[in-house]
């Protein structure tokens, strides 16, 4: 099956995947960055934050109302605006994109909820096809260990608390990201994921990424893509906005 | 797609729902803005409670998920036609698993003032893939009935100007600026969503009413399409001539 709509647009769209604690979110803001020095417009959208959106998926959360289907339908709800407000103009013009997750996390996270895999990828078939795909590939403990240290205690919907698998939450969230995990890994070839080594160090994985980048975005980097005049870098002082 | 019976899915089943612990009866009305559907869903509900029946009755945008934030999005000018799409697919989703399901599991009748049809209908008006909204709702019911209220856009203008007395944005299309007013986006966009309807109605085996007459006979015709065999009947009392109920519409 070919995933999603390939990109015909001037700009680039490069997406990071992973079970949270993956340290996915820190490299695509490093690798941004770094793509911002260079000059480039660069636009950053994360998951599961649009305007119109994101309420009643917080309220959704927090009130316990969500099945795995509307689980599934409010996140595409929420990247559709992002898709046809954001991400598509911002191509066409130019930009390069930074998306934190992306369709992919929804063909992991909906399946491992029980939604059938064939209509999710349906669902999603309006979404463009991202320029490069980072996986970034972190063992369960790990990732469990990052999210203690970074705050209070794990969520109900991430610890997969609704389909009942068990009643410690921690072990709960230890058998639904690990089917997760699961459906990353099943769809790495299909999709084309870079898989990164999680647990290197945080400069060996930006390295990793940026050689990647150039390799192969290397010439389309020159083609079509919006960027600052050595002239016009001190014109600017915010060149990209963030959703 | 329509090869199956009613209460079960179109094709995509939801994920634990049991098809074969829903027993109730599910009837759609189905049409297009300001045709009168939601008059005659309160006319049905009405007699079918009389009937001695448990109604549920539930409509676009009313669930407790997504309903509050449809309305908001709608209320301010960003609202684009995917994430419109989506965003009543969630709420229909919603009320589909969290009421209309528990409805029919213990018996009820429910009647739905627009179904999947209207979702489609709209998406497709706006322009989007119609295999691609079809397969996405394929999670819904087959109804035990689609009443289609059809009327053509002139009957629906008036309807607008007469009762309402004005146009609404969404129910004109602007979104999409069908036309540069509210009444040439009125009629453009909503000739477009009766040509959707009218495709479906074909594929879906819908009942077509013809909706441009007075609510009253629009109503008789509903009593008689829904009155079969399957509705059991309440028991009446006598009436004075020892006849009984003379005003009941008659069974097939």
């Amino acid at each position: 099956m070919s995933l999603l709509s390939p990109n015909r647009y001037r700009g680039k769209l490069i997406v990071v995947e992973g079970i949270d604690g993956s340290g996915k979110s820190t490299q695509l803001s490093l690798l941004s960055h770094w793509l911002r020095a260079k000059g480039y417009a660069v636009a950053f959208s994360e998951w599961n934050s649009s305007p119109l959106v994101k309420e009643t998926t917080r309220r959704g959360k927090r009130k316990e109302m969500f099945r795995p289907t509307t689980f599934s339908l409010i996140h595409a709800t929420d990247f559709a605006d992002r898709s046809e407000r954001y991400i598509t103009p911002l191509l066409k013009a130019g930009a390069v994109v930074c998306a934190d997750r992306y369709a992919y996390t929804a063909f992991a996270r909906d399946v491992a909820r029980g939604v059938s895999k064939r209509w999710v990828r349906n669902l999603y078939s309006f979404a463009t096809r991202p320029n490069l795909s980072f996986y970034f590939r972190v063992p369960l403990d790990v990732a469990i260990g990052r999210i203690l240290r970074g705050r209070a205690a794990l969520k109900y919907y991430e610890a997969g608390m609704d389909l009942r698998l068990s009643r410690d939450v921690e072990e709960s969230f230890r058998i639904f990201q690990g089917n997760i995990v699961d459906e990353y890994e099943s769809m790495a070839s299909e999709v084309g994921f870079h898989v990164i080594d999680a647990t290197l160090t945080i400069e060996q994985q930006q390295m990793q990424m940026r050689k990647i980048v150039i390799e192969e975005l290397g010439a389309g980097l020159e083609n079509g893509l919006l960027r600052y005049s050595p002239s016009e870098t001190h014109a600017f002082e915010k060149p990209s906005a963030v959703l | 797609m329509h090869l199956k019976n009613p209460l079960q899915f179109y094709s995509e089943p939801l994920p634990g729902v049991d098809e074969s612990e829903l027993q109730g009866k599910l009837y759609v009305i189905e049409g297009p803005d300001a045709v009168g559907r939601t008059t005659q869903v309160g006319k049905l509900r009405q007699w079918l409670e009389q009937e001695g029946h448990a109604v549920l009755d539930t409509g676009m945008a009313r669930g407790t998920l997504a309903g509050k934030g449809i309305q908001q999005a709608k209320a301010g000018n960003t609202l684009g036609p995917l994430t419109m799409t989506l965003y009543y697919t969630t709420d229909f989703a919603d009320r589909l698993e969290n009421e209309i399901i528990p409805a029919l599991r213990a018996g009820f009748i429910v009647l739905t003032d627009r179904y999947v049809f209207s979702i489609m209908a709209r998406a497709i008006a706006r322009g989007e893939d119609r295999r691609w909204i079809e397969q996405i709702l394929g999670f819904g019911l087959v109804p035990h009935a689609v009443y289609y209220l059809r009327a053509d856009v002139k009957h629906l203008v008036s309807r607008v100007v007469l009762g309402r007395g004005a146009f609404d944005y969404w129910e004109s299309g602007m979104d999409m600026r069908f036309g540069n007013n509210m009444y040439d986006g009125f009629v453009q966009y909503q000739t477009r969503v009766i040509r959707a309807l009218d495709v479906m109605a074909k594929k879906y085996d819908f009942v077509t009413i013809d909706a441009s007459r007075s609510p009253d006979l629009i109503f008789r015709d509903l009593q008689n399409h829904i009155t079969s065999p399957g509705l059991q009947r309440a028991p009446e009392f006598p009436s004075a001539n020892g006849a009984n109920g003379s005003r009941r519409p008659r069974k097939h």
